[in-house]
């Protein structure tokens, strides 16, 4: 459906994403900056805000945490959410139909009620050490993107192809890692991505959930911005920011990014 | 039977993570608000009755509409035009769109702290260009949390209004186009009303994003412009007060499903195709 445009549309557009990528060239131009304050465009140039990032111990380590968190809170969740997408894909008229919303739960109740009720219940009502409370709760939040997005991909999974493995000799759970699994990769990987991305971004469920020694990235960043207003911030958003492209490079290379809009 | 048992079996854990660890933490929360010694109401009467309280409320309801409103026009605009764009200008586009959606909240918001501080970019900019005399403050104002929060949410809004707009078969407007349609025509009578039910649900998902979020109001309301979630926070962190917490929880819960039902179904009943 392609049609002509207006000018003034394609203004307003072009006007749209000058405010979208502004703010990040913003970000980078001041982490690269010399001197001692927040500025753009930077007097002179420098990556001393970067060693400095790398420097402060904090940093180095709510960033191992942040990926040990997306990492292990995905897997976790891949674990028990795909054989339960298989199930509800497989077996539509053995399962009900309300529990693709059980999954769904997640996203709909605030992330920040989440995080206030594990931090209640789990951590303190039953004594969980915190860092297993993170790993459960960024497994719990990734969930909704594990189950729905390689749903999607074994709904249009042909399951005959399973029976003829098995018909043919395969045991059903070999057919399910040498069949089924290779068949919905797309979909796996996005899920996984999609997941990674949101666990390492999070901020609202973590912000209950940090205890003594233990932080998440996102919140060390913010802890950090209410004492000290120098290009440090900058600098690590900026190595946020790369870690996103190299995802983005993954998902590109594999899927093509206009899986994003279906 | 054998199947329905192995069905159940395999969604079995990720029914119990959700049980154990959404269901039961949050009814927990919300029984919470129920059992206060000074009756079943007390906390909700308390809530209702301060008048800070009804303003953290109201003023969180305002910035939520005022952000959806915003990004729905701003986004689906600019969908119009990314839709519409050659193939290859089009990739890109989505590409400009993805990449903030998935750079943090924090770090969209701190981009905000360095733009609108005092010393910011903007105050620089308008001093160079004459416009002010002296640097004024633009942070912890309603309209800065408001800017942020667009910002946040116009790619997501982008992104949902490219799929409906691509959802929508050619067929239909060639079919409008051979019936003596205007340009205008087949937008107004054949594309919007096939957009609604999608608009409707991006529009739902910014809703209760922004009436939930935290980062953005913290970083760049602070105190002065304390909305829900930093409110739940405050309670919840720095006064221990859980019962306070856990009613501002309870009341988030509320507007979100109560939203999410009622736009759900107004989606489905405006769908032309359904209905």
């Amino acid at each position: 459906m392609k049609r002509k445009l207006h000018p003034a549309l394609i203004a307003f557009a072009v006007l749209v994403f000058i405010f979208l990528t502004g703010p990040l060239v913003i970000i980078i131009g001041s982490s690269l900056s010399s001197s001692e304050f927040l500025e753009f465009p930077p007097q002179g140039l420098s990556l001393r805000w970067y060693e400095n990032a790398f420097d402060i111990s904090a940093f180095r380590r709510t960033m191992g945490t942040s990926f040990f968190l997306a990492v292990a809170g995905t897997a976790l969740s891949m674990l028990v959410g795909v054989p339960a997408a298989y199930a509800m894909a497989r077996y539509r008229v053995e399962l009900p139909g309300w529990l693709g919303n059980v999954f769904v739960l997640p996203v709909l109740i605030p992330e920040i009620v989440l995080g206030f009720s594990i931090m209640k219940t789990i951590t303190t009502g039953y004594e969980v050490p915190v860092l297993p409370s993170l790993l459960i709760g960024h497994a719990l939040l990734v969930l909704p993107y594990c189950v729905r997005v390689t749903g999607a991909s074994l709904n249009s999974f042909d399951f005959s192809i399973e029976e003829a493995a098995v018909s043919l000799g395969c045991p059903r759970w070999k057919a399910f890692f040498v069949v089924i699994l290779p068949n919905i990769r797309a979909g796996l990987i996005a899920a996984f991505i999609l997941a990674f991305i949101t666990s390492l971004n999070d901020v609202s469920i973590s912000l209950f959930l940090t205890g003594p020694g233990v932080s998440t990235l996102p919140i060390q960043l913010l802890a950090h911005m209410e004492q000290f207003f120098d290009p440090t911030i900058a600098s690590v958003s900026v190595v946020l920011m790369f870690i996103t492209v190299g995802v983005m490079a993954v998902v590109e290379r594999t899927l093509g990014l206009t899986f994003l809009t279906k | 039977m054998k199947h329905r048992l192995l069905a159940w079996g395999l969604a079995l854990p990720a029914i119990l993570l959700v049980a154990i660890f959404l269901g039961l933490p949050v009814i927990e929360t919300l029984l919470t608000t129920f059992a206060d010694p000074k009756g079943a109401f007390a906390p909700y009467i308390k809530f209702f009755n301060s008048g800070f309280r009804r303003t953290v409320l109201w003023r969180t309801m305002e910035v939520a509409v005022i952000t959806t409103v915003l990004s729905v026009l701003i986004g689906f605009v600019t969908a119009w035009v990314v839709a519409n764009a050659p193939a290859k200008a089009k990739s890109y586009l989505i590409i400009a769109a993805v990449f903030p959606l998935l750079t943090g909240v924090v770090v969209r918001s701190f981009a905000w702290l360095v733009i609108l501080g005092k010393n910011g970019i903007l105050n620089s900019l308008l001093l160079a260009l004459g416009v002010i005399s002296e640097p004024f403050s633009m942070l912890y104002t309603q309209g800065a949390v408001i800017v942020a929060m667009v910002y946040l949410f116009v790619p997501l809004m982008i992104l949902t209004c490219v799929g409906v707009l691509e959802g929508i078969p050619q067929d239909l407007t060639d079919a409008a186009a051979s019936l003596g349609a205007t340009q205008w025509g087949i937008f107004k009578q054949v594309i919007l009303p096939m957009a609604v039910p999608g608009l409707i649900v991006g529009a739902v998902l910014v809703f209760t994003g922004s009436f939930t979020s935290y980062a953005t109001p913290q970083l760049l309301g602070g105190e002065r412009q304390m909305m829900m979630g930093t409110f739940l926070h405050q309670r919840a962190m720095v006064v221990f007060d859980w019962v306070g917490a856990s009613t501002i929880a309870a009341i988030m819960v509320v507007v979100t499903l109560a939203t999410v039902l009622l736009m759900s179904r107004l989606a489905r009943k405006l769908n032309p195709v359904a209905g």
